[in-house]
């Protein structure tokens, strides 16, 4: 089917450029996933699929992505370009999914697919399909032009989720989207998540990805949030998947005046992972604060891509990312702070800090600055070491054994991000598996 | 209009104090560029086949390339054909000493403060003079031979020293490397060459000064530099060009090469005509400059204060290959009016406890662009490789960007690496605090400069330095928005 | 030496300073207090030409002439000196420096020859055993990385060597210790003569122990609202402001 179809969709190239890559993947993964989709949102996907012809998937050459080579990964972990169906989830392993001690909102999906049945919610907040409301500007944030696998996603997404935050409503409990994934043969699941947050309201979000098997997929994520004036907002994301995944996620955010946007991103595993944050402040007095925390081993690749635009005067943005990575693992990071012209008064700052712990690690790091204001305090910073060999020292004179010593160290080196998530249950689950990784020397 | 706008205004229309130029009488290539302007200016410098032949290579090479696109600048790309190769003012002959050079020659240097005079020259600095495409004197030529010391201009090192030549050209920036270095290898014209023996250390300053004075020229000269083992040379390098209205090209190469135990400073002070305060005009320098510490222990430092030139595309790197080898980058770039500055440094640590320092202060005023571009790379065999940046960007007035791009790529965990960057504003409060001690705000703002790009100032040499200040405050005094 | 006269200024179009007046004659003390915000360091900062503030009404004469027009850097050179309330850091730039280019700059207003290296080092020298400051502190940067008492030492040490005819302290004591205010007023008092006026702006009457004021005028919403002796500071270091503001308010007609 794949191959009759092929030369119709092929047409017209208007930029030969396009496919200098791999041009056999990039055409499967896109006809098989066009075609396979049901006709929800035609015109829209049919804009992301232009564009994503217009743009073809990254190659090395591409600034953005000239350390992750997904087109290469993508070819060799797949084998089946085609949307992924949802698996039964059961009420049991929804619960044993839960972090200890976790109260609030749980929404379960598989694979993409929002499941009702198994999910909760909770009075003034308005959870539905993105199909039962058509007029949501999807796109409007995360623009299919800026990056193409939101291109990708917008092409080949088929329904996705809705949620709604009324005005000057704040959830006490946070907002639990659980992700199951599961597929057979490596297939796409394209998850399109768009919130809306009133005026004064104030929710937290925990994104969190579950693998059900060790067998690979590919998961090509976006997420679209408004924040309204005065609105706070806290994401969660936490990739624990297995080390077979690949997976891209775009998150987009405006921040309205007065508004502030916290984000918080940890990686623990997973094959070939890229996070691309973008925060747009849009008001004055909005605050945008984005943590990270990548812990690797194996062979696990990971690049945060992370783009904060002050697009007006007396915005603030802070950032923290830290990575420890071990055996044959690559982290990349690449920060970029862009100040425009009228962003006057503007505050600033950008600080990734990465331990190595292996000789076989690689890490790129990039962290930039464009500012076209003048009356700003920006500053950005960045390490690359080792653990401190003294502190190590001095700790087993104490009479405590490497590893832990070691660990003890690590750990204080993660916990300036952890401390940065308030919401109990997630931050001790995620210690604990912190230190499940160190008490095995990482 | 605030009186600091006014001061802005008025201090950002200054004229360029180098704007003049001379009519000589000038033996010329024909305009354009083609495998026979190569071949006419290796025989008009007369030389050897296999040098014709480098150069054709390179031409070769260049054809296939193309002009690069990446760098945050953005200018109207320059017809090529329509520029000219090769330019040098027609001397009797090859002048053998001072007495030799054509007095208006020396008037044009003297008239740029430029004494070729060895008698009225500060002791210790010698110096190479470079007109449009040739160089035209040398001097303290004979003392630094007693040493074994060569310094001469590239076209007579290529027939007194071939050997020398044929060993070191290319063998840091190959002539394949970038677009620019190639076309540079293909129709260079003249340079500098310098060769310090084992174990010596140059007594004094060599320096080399480049005037740009014929329109429609482009100047590619070729600066190489090679320190043998445990010997040390610090090494200037100056430039002016008269203000045209039509964009010039500088597109110069300068290797470095370390021996073991050895050290070279390279100091430049760069004031290229920048073009006039609407944008019109000025140089294009895009140049390739690189050094390799070749031998364990070597060191090689770039000092630059760049102050002039329409666009500026300059990247002074050093390879540490040696072990305990180190890299050091010292940069104040300055841009005002409509000027841009894509600069920075590479440092590569390959060898074992190699160690890098870069310090890049960046100052932007009028509707300028100015940014900083670098990279530590780290190989995986470089064992504790050490590296500290500091990038600081001041800016003045709100018509200017500051841009910061650092690259850091480490495949070996024994590195430590650190990078810093600020980005600020010449305080009012600064001001102000200098204003109620009676400092007038040209002053102040000269104080203030001075004071954040001293870091680098302080690694130029005492002579250098002032000249150095003395541009910055020329170039900045109130520009304060 | 300095006449205000109904003195009012804004800033950003707050008016903070209501109608002023003040005279103040050579060999004078003045102290300036009031309750936080009630305009004393807009006062000091209007005086020495701090451009953010408007001044919308009007006039001060310093020894004999307009003032208000003046930049910032000829009332100096005239001889206005303000100590800073919080003194301003320029990185890279020594103190010696900084000091070497203001001297000089002054002095070629006064028709006089600028000082070269030497005397210029003897006269530091002469100058800091007044205030106790270590020569260490003035080949560092500009106040960068100083102690807030040596901050305010630095200030001090800055006016002994620029010789003003009128100096403006603001709130100079804030932040010192007991040692270091002792040490300040000693080479404020030391620095006196028949020929230069003070005009002290603090908070607290506590450095008024130390610098002993002909004169003490009370600030309050933008007006000298009560002037007396010393002894009035003494009154309002033991009742506080609140009678004051009581006994204004009262009497406000709007």
């Amino acid at each position: 089917m794949i191959g009759s179809k092929r030369k119709l969709i092929l047409q017209p190239q208007s930029d030969p450029t396009a496919i200098r890559m791999s041009t056999l993947t990039q055409h499967e993964l896109i006809l098989g996933l066009f075609e396979a989709a049901p006709t929800t949102f035609l015109s829209l996907r049919q804009l992301g699929k232009e564009s994503f012809y217009a743009q073809g998937l990254p190659t090395l050459k591409s600034e953005e992505y000239k350390f992750t080579p997904l087109a290469k990964k993508l070819e060799s972990n797949l084998t089946e370009f085609y949307p992924a169906e949802q698996v039964e989830i059961s009420h049991k392993q929804v619960k044993s999914a839960l972090f200890p001690n976790f109260k609030g909102v749980v929404l379960v999906f598989s694979n993409g697919h929002y499941l009702p049945q198994l999910s909760s919610t909770s009075e003034g907040l308005a959870v539905n399909l993105l199909s039962e409301r058509e007029n949501t500007p999807l796109g409007s944030i995360a623009k299919i032009d800026k990056d193409p696998f939101v291109a990708l996603n917008q092409a080949t997404f088929t329904d996705g989720l809705h949620l709604s935050l009324d005005k000057k409503k704040a959830l006490e409990s946070p907002i639990l989207l659980l992700q199951f994934h599961q597929t057979q043969g490596g297939q796409v699941i394209s998850p399109r998540i768009w919130i809306e947050a009133g005026d004064f309201s104030k929710a937290t979000i925990i994104d969190y990805h579950i693998s059900l098997d060790e067998a690979p997929y590919f998961v090509n994520k976006v997420v679209e949030i408004r924040g309204g004036v005065h609105a706070d907002i806290t994401y969660h994301s936490i990739q624990q998947e297995n080390n077979q995944v690949i997976e891209v996620s775009n998150l987009v955010t405006d921040i309205h005046p007065d508004a502030q946007f916290t984000s918080t991103q940890i990686t623990l595993s997973g094959d070939m992972i890229r996070n691309n944050l973008t925060l747009n402040l849009l008001g004055s007095n909005s605050v945008g604060e984005m943590f990270g925390l990548y812990l690797l081993h194996g062979k696990t690749h990971v690049d945060n891509h992370t783009n904060v635009d002050h697009m007006v005067s007396h915005a603030e943005s802070n950032e923290l990312y830290k990575g420890i990575l071990a055996d044959q693992s690559r982290g990349v990071f690449n920060g970029k702070i862009f100040v425009r012209q009228i962003a006057q008064k503007t505050n600033a700052f950008q600080q990734n800090n990465n331990i190595l712990l292996s000789d076989d690690v690689i890490i790129n790091t990039k962290p930039q600055l464009e500012i076209w204001a003048d009356d700003v305090k920006c500053s950005h910073g960045c390490t690359v070491g080792q653990l401190d060999e003294e502190a190590l020292f001095y700790l087993q004179t104490r009479g405590i054994d490497k590893i832990t010593a070691k660990g003890l160290l690590l750990y204080a080196f993660a916990g300036e991000v952890l401390d940065k998530i308030e919401e109990d249950s997630l931050r001790n689950y995620i210690v604990n598996q912190i230190q499940k990784r160190l008490e095995s020397n990482f | 209009m605030s009186k600091d706008n006014q001061i802005l205004e008025n201090l950002t229309s200054k004229e360029y104090e180098h704007g003049w130029s001379v009519n000589y009488e000038a033996d010329e290539a024909p305009l354009g560029l083609n495998e026979d302007i190569i071949r006419w200016i290796s025989a008009k410098k007369e030389e050897p086949s296999w040098l014709l032949e480098w150069r054709l290579k390179a031409f070769k090479t260049w054809q296939a390339m193309k002009e690069p696109e990446w760098s945050n600048v953005n200018y109207r790309k320059m017809d090529l054909q329509a520029l000219r190769y090769y330019s040098a003012p027609k001397q009797s002959k090859n002048p053998k000493n001072l007495k030799e050079v054509d007095p208006e020659l020396i008037a044009i240097y003297e008239r740029l403060g430029i004494s070729l005079n060895e008698q009225k020259r500060l002791q210790g600095i010698a110096i190479d003079v470079v007109l449009d495409s040739v160089s035209v004197a040398t001097t303290f030529k004979e003392t630094l031979g007693k040493l074994g010391i060569i310094f001469c201009s590239f076209s007579e090192a290529v027939k007194e020293h071939p050997d020398l030549i044929k060993k070191y050209l290319g063998s840091v920036i190959p002539m394949t490397d970038n677009y620019y270095a190639s076309l540079n290898a293909a129709v260079f014209s003249d340079g500098s060459f310098c060769y310090i023996p084992k174990g010596v250390r140059c007594p004094m300053e060599l320096s080399t000064y480049f005037r740009i004075n014929a329109a429609n020229t482009g100047q590619f000269e070729r600066t190489l530099i090679v320190a043998d083992d445990s010997s040390y040379v610090s090494y200037l390098e100056g430039c002016t060009a008269p203000q045209r209205d039509e964009n010039q090209l500088h597109a110069a190469v300068v290797e470095i090469y370390a021996g073991a135990h050895s050290e070279v400073k390279y100091s430049t002070v760069q004031n290229w005509f920048p073009g006039d305060k609407n944008g019109k005009g000025g140089i294009y320098n895009f140049v390739t400059k690189r050094g390799i510490c070749a031998g364990d222990h070597s060191k090689i430092s770039w000092t630059q204060v760049e102050t002039g030139s329409a666009i500026t595309w300059k990247y002074p790197s050093c390879i540490l290959k040696g072990d305990y080898s180190i890299g050091e980058f010292y940069s104040v770039a300055v841009t005002n009016n409509y000027q841009q500055a894509d600069t920075g440094t590479k440092m590569i640590h390959i060898g074992k406890n190699t160690k890098s320092r870069i310090v890049s202060k960046g100052i932007s005023a009028g509707k300028s662009q100015n940014s900083y571009r670098g990279q530590v790379q780290v190989m995986k065999r470089a064992h504790n490789a050490r590296n500290f940046s500091q990038c600081d960007s001041l800016l003045m007035g709100n018509q200017c960007g500051a841009h910061t791009f650092p690259y850091i790529d480490i495949a070996n965990p024994s590195a430590k690496v650190e990078h810093e960057a600020t980005t600020s504003k010449i305080g009012e409060d600064q001001i102000f605090y200098c204003n109620q001690r009676g400092i007038a705000t040209e002053d102040a703002v000269a104080l203030i400069v001075n004071g954040y790009a001293k870091e680098v100032l302080n690694q130029l040499p005492m002579e250098f330095a002032v000249e150095a200040q003395k541009l910055l405050a020329l170039t900045l005094e109130g520009s304060v928005g | 030496m300095l006449s205000i006269k109904n003195l009012h200024a804004s800033i950003e179009g707050t008016p903070i300073l209501r109608g002023i007046n003040l005279e103040v004659k050579a060999g004078e003390v003045h102290a300036i207090m009031g309750p936080n915000g009630s305009g004393k360091s807009t006062l000091a900062s209007v005086l020495a030409g701090r451009e953010e503030y408007e001044v919308t009404d009007g006039k001060v004469l310093f020894q004999g002439k307009e003032l208000l027009s003046l930049s910032p850097e000829d009332r100096a050179r005239k001889g206005l000196f303000l100590a800073f309330q919080y003194p301003i850091e320029i990185p890279g730039v020594s103190t010696t420096n900084f000091l070497r280019t203001a001297l000089n700059q002054v002095r070629e207003h006064r028709g006089q020859e600028p000082l070269d290296a030497v005397k210029f080092l003897s006269l530091m020298k002469e100058k800091m055993a007044l205030v106790e400051i270590d020569q260490k502190l003035l080949s560092r940067s500009l106040n960068e990385g100083f102690s807030g008492g040596e901050k305010k030492r630095n200030e001090i040490f800055q006016m002994a060597m620029l010789e003003p005819v009128l100096s403006i302290l603001d709130e100079t004591d804030s932040g010192l210790d007991i040692d270091a205010l002792r040490i300040v007023s000693n080479g404020v008092n030391k620095l006196k003569s028949d020929k230069t006026a003070t005009i002290v702006v603090t908070h607290y009457q506590r450095l008024l122990d130390y610098i002993i004021p002909d004169f003490v005028h009370v600030l309050y919403r933008g007006r000298i609202v009560k002037s007396g002796t010393k002894e009035l500071a003494l009154e309002l270091e033991e009742k506080g402001y609140d009678w004051i503001k009581e006994e204004v308010d009262s009497t406000a007609t709007i």
